[in-house]
């Protein structure tokens, strides 16, 4: 049974329909992985083990009654703990939302629920997803399953981690600045972050409303394209989503062609600040690229270099407005101060002990930026930026089809090494972070290891606006020829874990 | 391009309704000062001429028909409340001394 665990959910859908395994065995499979290996990794929060079997159990009986069900039926599922879940905790990683649970289900729930996917549980991440190393979790920090003293990134590392230790075949992540692509870099997955408004954000806890997206985590291109099948779609319910159709990702995948695309290399995302190691890696995708007919061709986008920047300013003061909410009013921790307890020394005195360091940060920092005299020189400025970084693309689309970079520009680095540099911190989101400004597609899928530390390297797709379906044919295909060098996928060559057989 | 210094975290702390210890405020004070310094260049990129981008893909008009929809019981409103009474949030006194 435990082969069941290295299945890909694409895999695991063919053996269900054909009634070789059944959805509880498969589900079981994932919560005795769990057992087994994430008391290193720390990707789960919380494990759902009664409904996820009751979700499987009723899979199998439908499947037994000759019920008609979604191709993912019985395909189990792990979510990130931003997402708001009935019957489940949700506590986006913070102390202020500790033992909360949501009175409702999130769209993308709702979604994978009638699908019938058991949710194996909710996975860590560095608090109301605001890091890139899952350190700023209050509930400890998940670990890479390549090497447990480094960083799984951030902040969707729980979810990364659990799918690259087989705990789980697919996740939902959230990418605000990047939190999907780069734990997928550094952790040798799959993950992508869809158009702005292209999968709802209802019941995804906000920090940035104009920049987080919700996406599929999973160990190959394929798969991530079934679970975008399912989450995609309009939403009345979230005002900033797309009445587009979801659009034929799965088939685009099946399909990978390259021959003829022109893709793209951002001269600005290469080069000064990018390891030795994840440069190497990146070259020998885009000649693989062009073996298999591709055309690559340099593309400049020269206001990227403010895109941090803007980034920095934009983020906290959304992320400022939105995290207001918590009071200590309506839901959440109250802490009641000594003397006489005025609703607003209750405010400052639950805000003070619900909230991490790098929360106060940024909370402080976009309050800053939306402030009386400043806000022209701030939020405004940055706002002309983010138009700046449109025109770049839109520019750099003329030229090619789909564009490409390195993910990160370094792997995994070490626990504890970047988290009392905030700055050092930040750098790491530097090429993912123009996408979510820009609102477009990205994809990241591993580029194998690098040479100096053995850690694996993503590598960026990124398509024009509403054009999703584009970065699943190239990233099929690249996928496709890297593990035909490899002779298998990257992840079989990660370190067997406790309770590995 | 004005600094910040710690009398400004303290005003934007109380701004914001979030206590800080005096360690607290200086710790917070040097890490967003070199923050601020990174990213005020940004002020200095776009011209007058350049329009702001607020939302990246900017819908407009987006209604729904005028039906009452699925809402939240009062009891599954209150569920998550640190305190309520009379099917209400209840909250310590809003202003001081009474």
């Amino acid at each position: 049974m435990t082969d069941l665990i290295r299945l890909s959910a694409d895999a695991l859908s063919l053996r269900l329909r054909a009634g070789e395994v059944s959805a509880v065995e498969v589900t079981q499979a994932h919560l005795d992985r769990i057992a087994a290996v994430d008391g290193s990794i720390n990707a789960f929060l919380h494990v759902n083990t009664e409904q996820a079997l009751s979700v499987a159990a009723g899979v199998d009986r439908a499947r037994a009654d000759g019920e008609a069900l979604h191709p993912l039926a019985g395909v189990p599922i792990a979510v990130k703990d931003l997402i708001v879940t009935k019957g489940q905790p949700t506590t986006a990683g913070s102390r202020i939302l500790e033992g909360w649970q949501s009175p409702y289900d999130a769209t993308v729930i709702e979604k994978l629920r009638a699908a019938r996917m058991p949710i194996l549980g909710k996975t860590n991440l560095d608090e109301f997803a605001m890091g890139s190393s899952t350190e700023h979790s209050a509930y400890g920090p998940t670990r890479n399953p390549w090497d447990l003293d480094r960083i799984p990134g951030g902040s969707g590392g729980g979810s990364a981690a659990a799918v690259a230790a087989f705990e789980a075949p697919l996740a939902l992540g959230t990418d605000t600045g990047g939190s999907i692509r780069q734990p997928g870099a550094v952790t040798g997955t799959v993950g992508v972050k869809p158009t702005y408004g292209g999968v709802s954000r209802y019941g995804a806890i906000a920090m940035a409303s104009s920049l987080d997206q919700i996406g599929p985590v999973s160990r190959t291109v394929l798969d991530s394209a079934l679970l975008h099948e399912v989450i995609g779609g309009h939403d009345p319910r979230d005002s900033t989503s797309l009445t587009d159709p979801v659009g034929a990702l799965v088939e685009a995948a099946r399909l990978g062609q390259v021959e003829g695309m022109r893709i793209g290399v951002i001269r600005e995302l290469s080069g000064e600040g990018y390891q030795a190691g994840v440069l190497t890696r990146f070259s020998e995708s885009l000649e693989l690229l062009r073996s298999a007919g591709a055309e690559i061709v340099e593309v400049s986008c020269p206001n990227f270099r403010y895109a941090l920047g803007a980034y920095y300013l934009i983020m906290p003061s959304e992320a400022s407005s939105n995290l207001a909410k918590y009071d200590g009013v309506r839901f959440g921790l109250r802490v009641v101060p000594e003397g006489t307890p005025t609703i607003e020394r209750v405010m400052g005195a639950t805000r003070e002990a619900g909230f991490g360091d790098e929360v106060k940060r940024r909370i402080i920092l976009g309050t800053y930026a939306l402030s009386a005299g400043y806000y022209d020189a701030y939020y405004g400025s940055a706002q002309k930026v983010r138009t700046l970084i449109q025109r770049d693309f839109a520019s750099a689309f003329g030229k090619a089809d789909v564009l490409v970079s390195p993910t990160s520009p370094t792997t995994a680095f070490r626990l504890g090494e970047k988290l009392d540099d905030p700055l050092a911190m930040y750098l790491n989101d530097v090429a993912t972070i123009p996408a979510n400004l820009a609102g477009i597609p990205g994809l990241t899928l591993p580029g194998g290891l690098a040479d100096e530390d053995g850690l694996p390297v993503g590598i960026q797709l990124l398509a024009p606006a509403r054009q999703d379906a584009r970065l699943y044919r190239v990233g099929a295909v690249l996928e496709s020829l890297l593990e035909s060098t490899w002779g298998g996928p990257l992840l079989a060559q990660a370190p067997a874990l406790d309770g590995g057989k | 391009m004005a600094e910040i210094n710690r009398d400004d975290v303290a005003h934007l702390a109380r701004l914001a309704h979030i206590d800080m210890s005096d360690d607290e405020l200086d710790r917070m004070a040097g890490e967003l000062a070199v923050i601020v310094d990174s990213i005020k260049s940004v002020s200095e990129v776009a011209g007058d001429d350049v329009p702001a981008t607020s939302h990246p893909i900017p819908l407009s008009n987006v209604f729904r028909d005028d039906v009452v929809g699925e809402t939240l019981s009062n009891e599954e409103a209150l569920l998550g409340a640190p305190d309520n009474a009379d099917g209400r949030f209840k909250v310590p006194a809003i202003l001081d001394g009474e």
